[in-house]
């Protein structure tokens, strides 16, 4: 084997070697901007009510559609919710979509709930009550983007 | 929702042609030329991984899609490097170039088989992370058997190098430690999510951080004591520090008390302290630490160097061959890491260092940190404090060995014998480790699916429905705040 190819073989493997991390990190760039870009992909929901027309529902803000739930404060505090048409219910209990250890929490508290292309939050008579930025939610409440819902210390915020 | 299946598809591919082109640049290295069949152990591999992948994709489909490639990669070299290994060996003894399921390179292979086997069967079984949590009393109990076994076991059935961390059987032999971390990962994530009220509210103030009451210390000391036990029953300090580090983080994570982290690092170097003045006072025990140690301070002292048996001989082989490889690497294939002790197990990555030099052994470094980051961000994405915790502290123990076998064979610590995950020649460590990638696959899983769509719910009907497991409902106490 001539020296040469030699050469090449054992800095090509180390050049490689490093393309290959970086392929990975940009796999996990793409990854975590993944939301950013696809602005045009609209996660509403679907199938409830039967008012949505074209995907995209009409109360919506900015004509945008609210894409995940993301808890701003408290000990989940960067936790992403993808939505998709289900409600999301928040508790103490294990068996909720966003289970909260917050101690100003109930087993169930409160949930989100889609309905005609906009989010509803509902409480479900918890002991410390569910707050829409200042107001007391007392029944089905239209949740604004970027407006916190706020369970004890806990705050979540529907966003794009 | 994207799953990115496919970018880890075409991310397997490309770790397997770099173990192929590794495997390449051994053969010309070594005869000189480069026989037509080099690629033959990358394809088998990348069959393997490719039969995990759509595991993967059939029963975890929003997993991370970085996790499996770059486990993958520093699996495949780890298995060429041994495979390069054999072939000096082979060479050395004027004997034919061992067959592909021969030789240690080939029982890695084998081993590599089991390993994705058992991660198969893991994701398989358990399509719901928080299943787990209902027996966590009873992992728990199987982690502190495992631990506790090679202690109590006679030198001869468990002592390989004067660390007692094996059970050995005849001609095979297990490191029960390794799957011991997992079982107690998922024990101390259930215990502490039981109790994290009591053990982040009742605080007092002192320095400007807030410490945890006295009485609230139990579980902590506990765990300590216990890890000290393993340091000196087991001799092994790299254990210790992985069973105690993985305990503490856990326990920050589920508080987010710093005042942990600070107890724990004092616990911890006090004890260790101890154990070194205990060992150059009265020995026993505590004299295999202290060995270790005075070697780690001075390793290039004439009286440690020659020392015939727990001497420093294989470090300074060990940073000899790194210093040899200095920055590229002298080519894989072109270095002698024969004359590096262990270079199979414990001293890999300096057998390693010596070919591909730092910029490729930080390109592994890196790809472990990638690993840890993927597993780290899981834990911060799933939405139970359950998974959070198993997750996080998974990570964390796949990168704290990473810390404690380089920081060993680097001098920046004593040196224990921990194995290199993924890359050592070993079938415990490898299996162990590749069962803590599928738990994080798992959980990656329902961190980054849909809401509503995490764990069993893409079989509805099938399986057995989850049981809402009261991990609430301990009862706390009440204290101001």
């Amino acid at each position: 084997m001539p020296e040469f190819v030699l050469t090449v073989a054992r800095f090509g493997f180390l050049i490689l070697l490093w393309i290959f991390v970086f392929t990975v990190v940009g796999v996990i760039r793409r990854d975590l901007f993944a939301g950013v870009r696809s602005k045009n992909i609209v996660a509403s929901p679907r199938g409830v009510g039967g008012a949505v027309t074209q995907g995209r529902p009409a109360k919506v803000k900015r004509g945008k559609a609210a894409r995940q739930l993301v808890v701003t404060a408290g000990q989940l505090a960067g936790t992403r919710i993808t939505l998709g048409d289900l409600p999301i219910t928040i508790g103490r209990a294990e068996d909720s979509t966003l289970v909260i250890t917050d101690d100003f929490a109930s087993a169930r508290h409160a949930r989100i709930v889609p309905r005609d292309g906009q989010w509803f939050v509902e409480d479900l008579g918890s002991t410390n009550g569910t707050y829409l930025d200042r107001g007391k939610v007392s029944g089905p409440t239209p949740v604004p983007l970027g407006v916190p819902i706020r369970i004890g210390r806990t705050s979540l915020e529907l966003r794009p | 929702m994207k799953t990115h299946r496919n970018a880890e598809l075409g991310l397997l591919a490309f770790a397997m042609i770099l173990v192929a082109i590794y495997a390449a640049t051994v053969e010309a290295n070594q005869f000189n030329t480069i026989h037509p069949t080099f690629w033959i152990p990358a394809a088998l591999l990348l069959t393997l991984f490719i039969g995990l992948h759509f595991v993967v994709r059939f029963t975890a489909p929003y997993a991370d899609p970085v996790l499996l490639p770059a486990v993958a990669l520093i699996n495949g070299l780890g298995v060429s490097f041994l495979r390069r290994l054999d072939i000096a060996r082979a060479i050395a003894n004027k004997k034919p170039t061992p067959g592909w399921f021969e030789g240690t390179s080939g029982h890695q292979l084998e081993w590599t088989l089991a390993a994705l086997i058992l991660a198969a069967v893991l994701l398989l079984v358990v399509r719901d992370h928080k299943v787990v949590s209902r027996y966590a009393y009873t992992l728990g109990l199987v982690g502190i058997v495992l631990v506790m076994v090679p202690a109590v076991l006679p030198s001869s059935l468990s002592e390989v190098n004067g660390a007692k961390l094996w059970i050995k059987l005849g001609a095979f032999s297990i490191q029960p430690g390794e799957f011991a971390k997992l079982a107690l990962v998922s024990f101390f994530a259930y215990y502490l999510v039981r109790k994290r009220e009591v053990l982040s509210l009742a605080s007092r103030r002192f320095l400007g951080i807030d410490f945890p009451r006295g009485r609230d210390l139990g579980p902590v000391v506990t765990v300590w004591l216990l890890s000290l036990l393993v340091l000196v029953f087991e001799k092994d300090l790299g254990t210790a520090l992985l069973y105690f580090g993985l305990f503490v983080v856990t326990l920050y994570v589920a508080t987010e008390r710093a005042s942990w982290l600070i107890i724990g690092l004092v616990l911890f170097f006090g004890g260790v302290y101890v154990a070194y003045l205990l060992g150059a006072a009265v020995g026993g025990p505590f004299q295999n630490f202290y060995d270790r140690a005075s070697i780690w301070l001075d390793p290039f002292a004439q009286a440690n160097y020659n020392k015939p048996i727990g001497g420093s001989y294989q470090l300074v082989q060990g940073l000899l061959a790194l210093g040899t490889g200095g920055l590229f690497g002298s080519g894989p294939g072109a270095g002698s890491p024969g004359l590096v002790p262990a270079v199979r197990t414990d001293f890999i990555f300096a057998g390693m260092g010596e070919e591909i030099g730092l910029f490729g052994l930080s390109a592994l470094l890196v790809c472990y940190l990638l690993i840890v980051e993927r597993g780290l961000r899981a834990a911060l994405n799933v939405r139970d404090s359950f998974g959070k915790l198993v997750a996080g502290g998974l990570a964390f123990t796949l990168g704290l060995q990473v810390f404690v076998i380089l920081g060993g064979i680097t001098g920046l610590i004593p040196l224990t014998g921990q194995t290199t995950p993924f890359l050592s020649a070993g079938g415990s460590s490898l299996m162990a480790n590749w069962l803590l990638v599928a738990m994080l696959l798992r959980i990656s899983n329902a961190a980054r699916g849909p809401a509503n769509s995490g764990g069993s719910s893409d079989r509805p009907g099938g399986g057995p429905k989850k049981q809402p497991t009261q991990l609430h409902g301990a009862p706390t106490e009440v204290f101001k705040p």
